[in-house]
């Protein structure tokens, strides 16, 4: 950026009224050798009869901070000594010297934006021409070659296309928190290599995230790095798990995550990229792939990453993150590690009894009728319809998971032979250890039945649930 | 349309090392052997008729075990095989 050390210099853009306004003055001054140079940011032919330099590529309006135009500056000895943004008469009569300058026009008319801060912009002109502050490695994809295929061939996705993260698009994500690129998360499995805020901005990217998402992002990885959750092993394991993030909160809504028809499934982005970023961090730090260090049988489709809100839209349910202790109208997000899905489905039932011993079969096949004694984890999620039939009988989420704590219980014989139904006498043998069964709600209001998660071995020798509190 | 992009790289920008295995000893006659059981289901019946097959040739054997095959080995047992073994077996089973 050449600048005159002495005299004026304007910003300007055709696509402007108030810089229309203002092109006779520009010639003017420059006839009377105080206007230096003028910087045009959409068309170099504009204003005429002024020597005009070409900054369509925005770089001189990125270096003077230009936010407003038209911009005056005056320079003295290498230096800015004032700036005018928009018209003031008076301001620009101060700053030329020039008590008569503009006596035709308006007092004052406000400037338009500058083409430097257009939405998306500000990021781009940062990664071409400023300081980024970014540490990692640029790898460059030349023309014609395709960055999309680049990014398979480097083996960087899951097997489904991902987002280029470009330097701007990064900057753009790590706009969504206030922590700072260099931060450290910690250690990613099972290669232990350590993720950086920025790492894990690169790969939410690439998973499609919005920056707006990147706290919930944040705080699903601080989650899943806790020790409990024992992420080695569930990326790991021959069952095939993965990381399924519940979201609760102001957060849920402001982000637009789905919990009402197909929240576990396809169909709203937040939804769809919040966990990928986590299984891509796995991939690309974590060096897990299918057949090397993942070692499932046979996977399943969450292992893509599956994450949802929970319907808190019914005051009388008590939400996930209350139940763990988040005070409730903080945002917060739950870890569970699990194996897959299936439905419970009684479209029958219309009562809390006849309900609960229906669940409580379908729980007591988890895994296989015959495990119990703890060690496995399941997570309930209720329908809108049978979250209805608790309630008008006065259940809520304490009586309904106390309930069916006590109706997954069965004698050791019944356990052997595999049965199902639950036994209120005898050597009792529950299903569940203590806090293995999650109960949220989410999904519509119209069909009566529920899903039950299959989580993965379970309490403090396998992954327990982990919650975090979502922070900016 | 002829401009390159840049693509900031997701992984850990470590390259891949490969290491060689180390050699098979020729005997196991005067060495350590350490059993790490990662404590899967039926792990310690493989690794006791081992143990029983390497006393009859007297080959002294140091047994270990994680806590939970879902976690890692802890760093102190790490670095008591690490110290005190020459090879180890470790058990997987099911």
């Amino acid at each position: 950026m050449n600048l005159p050390d002495d005299g004026l210099i304007l910003v300007v853009k055709e696509d402007c009224a108030t810089c229309q306004m203002i092109a006779p003055l520009a010639a003017e001054l420059e006839q009377q050798g105080l206007l230096k140079v003028t910087f045009s940011q959409d068309n170099p032919a504009f204003p005429e009869g002024v020597s005009v330099e070409d900054d369509r590529e925005l770089e001189t309006s990125f270096r003077l901070d230009t936010e407003i135009v038209p911009l005056l500056i005056r320079r003295k000895e290498g230096k800015e000594e004032g700036r005018v943004v928009g018209w003031h008469r008076d301001e620009w009569q101060n700053l030329t010297g020039l008590n008569d300058l503009g006596g035709d026009l308006p007092d004052q008319r406000p400037g338009c934006g500058s083409l430097s801060v257009s939405p998306g912009m500000a990021e781009e002109l940062q990664a071409r021409f400023g300081e980024t502050g970014l540490n990692a490695r640029e790898v460059s994809v030349d023309y014609p070659d395709d960055p999309m295929e680049q990014m398979f061939d480097r083996g960087w996705t899951d097997g489904l296309p991902v987002v280029p993260p470009t330097p701007a698009r990064v900057l753009r994500m790590l706009q969504g928190t206030r922590r700072k690129p260099e931060d450290v998360m910690g250690a990613i499995p099972p290669s232990g290599e350590i993720c950086t805020v920025e790492k894990a901005a690169i790969n939410a990217v690439m998973a499609g995230c919005r920056p707006e998402y990147f706290p919930v992002v944040l705080a699903a990885l601080d989650a899943a790095m806790d020790p409990e959750f024992a992420w080695q092993g569930l990326m790991s394991t021959t069952m095939g798990a993965g990381v399924c993030v519940v979201v609760n909160g102001p957060i849920a809504r402001r982000i637009g995550m789905n919990h009402q028809h197909g929240a576990l499934g396809h169909g709203n982005r937040a939804n769809a990229t919040i966990a990928r970023a986590l299984q891509l961090l796995v991939i690309n730090l974590g060096g897990a792939l299918p057949g090397g260090t993942d070692r499932s049988t046979h996977g399943h489709p969450g292992k893509f990453g599956m994450a949802f809100a929970e319907d808190e839209t019914d005051e009388a349910w008590q939400p996930l993150a209350q139940s763990r202790g988040v005070a409730p109208g903080k945002s917060a997000v739950t870890v569970f590690g699990f194996c897959g899905t299936s439905i419970n489905n009684t479209e029958t039932v219309r009562d809390a009894e006849t309900l609960t011993d229906s669940l409580s079969m379908c729980l007591n096949a988890l895994y296989h009728p015959q495990h119990a004694e703890g060690g496995i984890a399941g997570m309930l999620v209720l329908s809108g319809e049978y979250w209805r039939i608790y309630k008008e009988a006065g259940w809520d989420r304490g009586r309904i998971e106390e309930t069916l704590l006590r109706q997954t219980q069965r004698t050791a014989a019944g356990v052997e032979a595999g049965e199902t139904t639950y036994a209120t006498e005898g050597d009792l043998v529950p299903k569940f250890g203590p806090g293995d069964l999650v109960l949220v709600r989410t999904g519509s209001n119209a069909g009566l039945f529920s899903t039950i998660i299959h989580g993965w071995g379970s309490g403090p020798r396998g992954s327990q649930p982990v919650t975090r509190e979502i922070v900016p | 349309m002829t401009q390159g992009t840049i693509l900031l790289d997701p992984t850990s920008e470590k390259a891949g090392g490969m290491r060689k295995p180390k050699a098979p000893p020729p005997s196991l006659d005067g060495l350590t052997v350490g059993f790490l059981d990662i404590s899967k289901p039926q792990g310690d019946l493989f690794l006791d008729r081992l143990e029983a097959l390497f006393g009859e040739r007297q080959i002294r054997v140091k047994r270990f075990a994680k806590l939970t095959s879902a976690k890692k080995a802890s760093e102190e047992v790490i670095a008591d095989i690490a110290g005190n073994c020459d090879v180890v077996v470790e058990a997987l089973a099911d």
